[in-house]
């Protein structure tokens, strides 16, 4: 039985632009899918074929269970789509906003009204709720955006990017959210261009690339695909290189590599800054001095690297018809 | 809100009503929404009502004395024969407006959330128009009272007058869609502003709206004879009771009234029919 979002096949060429070439996807109901792909790898082009706003050049997309192509005002219905820029009117007020949205989802004046009240309450705009939107911050706006797709409680949701562009505490806000929402059975597509990202929000993991999926799974098999963290150090003699390697290989999960020219030592670890701070500790105390010292987390580029052996930078698509 | 409430409304939308009900629900939601933006963005209310004003203003005193209308020079004839070339001129200029609109709304992804929602199809851009009716028949009363001020009056009595002002609306309403169709054509507000208004000169000035067709070269009589836009003004001076009523045997000019319908029904028909088309495969 396919699941909540299931796609086959999916080809959709902008000129020459292959910007879905042949893409499947399975979620099942109540997990969340991140698609992570760099710019113009197809992830928007998916997500809005998905959504209705698209036609395919060839596949098909069930979405709720409802053929996209040949029901979309019943997908319409089960969906709520959050989009890569904040698509919420600025000369409307936030709940303005969201009692449009609201009843043009065919929910009551009423209805609509309870819920942007919720919603705004839920989401930290309830003291903004009758400024117009043109005065929000960036994360503000996102959050708008978000609770206008969330309205009628869609069983499926799709979020574009949801996060680009905001600062550190807003990303984390709308994780928060976000967890929030899937924790209640939503499923939920997600774009993403942060591996970081992915991981945190993701049961599974789409890569896409060229508009094809790359590789899929979970965050824990691609990164054992990519290396997962590492310390890398450099020592300040070639002496020092052995006891090193002693102390890294103590705190590593696998070998540890080692350039002599350089005097680079690379571990694989599992941990993150506190087990660096023990790294460091034991080294001094072992008497090795360092010139250099870092955590390195694999990022979207190191997952394209060792998937493709290109780096994540893809040419913008230009989304024509 | 905790995620239990979340679980106790999970529900997906209602049933679509459908059908016209539905159409005119959305269409009404969409135009209140772009209502409350007029009220919010009153510079361009206010720079809409700037531009007849000062069409009235010019043509009166620039071109009044120097334009024969009946035979007479008279600036205070040429006045009244200009008033419904600016009525009409007013109503078409309001085009520009909904293409910047539904442009802009393009590019900021608000159109992309329309279409990803169970609404009627045309109903943004029903809402739209509607909206922009509104500002128009706003900025005509306005008008109206400027040209009262400079010496304008009906003569056939104000039941007239009201049906003329009525051919007038529809004009404008018809044009809207023109508008709507260059917006969503458009990548950018700004192309769809002066793509909106660029072909709207020819269309006004080669017609008998500011001199009369007899002046003109003979290959342009026909065309402004026949250009829609020179039905409505026609109908208008003959309702109103104004000066300069074209002699002209071309058939618009015989029945401005049915030609002023006429044209402003099949314009609505054939560029509402592309519009909805267009948005229904619109990408930003």
């Amino acid at each position: 039985m396919p699941g909540a979002i299931y796609a086959e096949g999916l080809v959709k060429h902008f000129k020459d632009v292959h910007a879905l070439d042949g893409v499947d996807l399975d979620v099942p109901e109540g997990t969340v899918l991140g698609l992570l792909g760099p710019n113009g790898a197809g992830k928007t082009t998916a997500v809005r074929v998905l959504t209705t706003l698209l036609k395919p050049d060839r596949g098909t997309a069930l979405v709720a269970g409802i053929d996209v192509l040949k029901r979309p005002n019943d997908v319409r219905r089960s969906i709520g789509l959050s989009g890569q820029f904040a698509a919420v009117d600025e000369y409307l007020t936030g709940r303005e906003n969201l009692q449009m949205v609201g009843e043009l989802y065919q929910l009551s004046a009423a209805d609509s009204k309870r819920r942007a009240g919720e919603l705004l309450e839920r989401f930290g705009l309830a003291d903004a709720s009758d400024r117009i939107a043109k005065n929000y911050s960036g994360g503000m706006r996102r959050r708008l955006d978000l609770a206008a797709a969330l309205i009628v409680s869609p069983p499926v949701m799709f979020m574009d990017e949801p996060t680009t562009g905001l600062d550190p505490r807003n990303r984390l806000m709308l994780w928060d959210v976000i967890k929030d929402l899937v924790s209640g059975g939503t499923t939920l597509l997600l774009t993403t261009q942060y591996l970081e990202e992915a991981d945190h929000l993701a049961d599974e993991i789409c890569v896409i690339d060229h508009g094809k999926v790359i590789e899929r799974g979970t965050s824990d098999e691609l990164k054992a695909r990519t290396g997962g963290e590492r310390i890398e150090i450099v020592v300040h003699q070639r002496e020092q290189i052995e006891p090193a390697r002693t102390v890294l290989t103590r705190f590593g999960r696998d070998e540890v590599s080692v350039d002599a020219h350089t005097r680079k030592l690379i571990a694989p670890v599992a941990g993150g800054a506190k087990l660096l701070a023990e790294v460091i500790r034991e080294l001094d105390d072992n008497g090795v001095e360092i010139d250099d010292v870092a955590l390195r987390r694999p990022t979207l580029d190191d997952v394209f690297l060792s998937l493709t052996g290109h780096h994540a930078e893809g040419d913008e698509i230009v989304e024509d018809e | 809100m905790s995620a239990s409430a979340e679980v106790a409304v999970r529900t997906a939308a209602p049933r679509s009503r459908g059908g016209i009900i539905q159409s005119v629900h959305d269409s009404w939601v969409v135009a209140k929404r772009n209502l409350r933006r007029m009220t919010r963005i009153p510079e361009i209310v206010i720079f809409g009502l700037i531009q007849p004003i000062m069409f009235v203003v010019l043509f009166s005193f620039v071109f009044g004395g120097s334009v024969l209308v009946n035979g007479s020079s008279s600036p205070a004839v040429y006045r009244e024969f200009l008033m419904a070339g600016i009525f009409a001129q007013t109503v078409t200029f309001a085009t520009a407006g909904a293409g910047a609109g539904i442009a802009d709304d393009m590019h900021k992804g608000v159109i992309d959330r329309f279409r990803s929602l169970p609404m009627a199809r045309g109903a943004v851009l029903t809402g739209r128009t509607i909206a922009d009716l509104v500002q128009t028949a706003l900025t005509v009363l306005v008008l109206i009272v400027v040209a009262l001020l400079v010496g304008w009056r009906v003569h056939n009595g104000i039941p007239k007058a009201l049906a003329a002002f009525g051919l007038l609306l529809l004009l404008g309403y018809a044009f809207s869609w023109i508008g709507a169709l260059i917006g969503l054509s458009v990548r950018t507000p700004e192309a769809a502003t002066s793509g909106g208004l660029i072909w709207l000169f020819p269309v006004t000035f080669i017609s008998i709206a500011f001199v009369a067709s007899g002046q003109m070269a003979g290959w342009l009589q026909p065309i402004a004879e026949w250009n829609p836009f020179s039905a409505t003004v026609q109908a208008c001076r003959v309702l109103f009771g104004n000066p300069g009523v074209s002699e002209s045997h071309a058939w618009p000019m015989r029945h401005p009234v049915w030609a002023s319908i006429l044209w402003s029904l099949a314009i609505m028909i054939v560029f509402r029919t592309l519009a909805v088309r267009k948005y229904r495969s619109a990408t930003a």
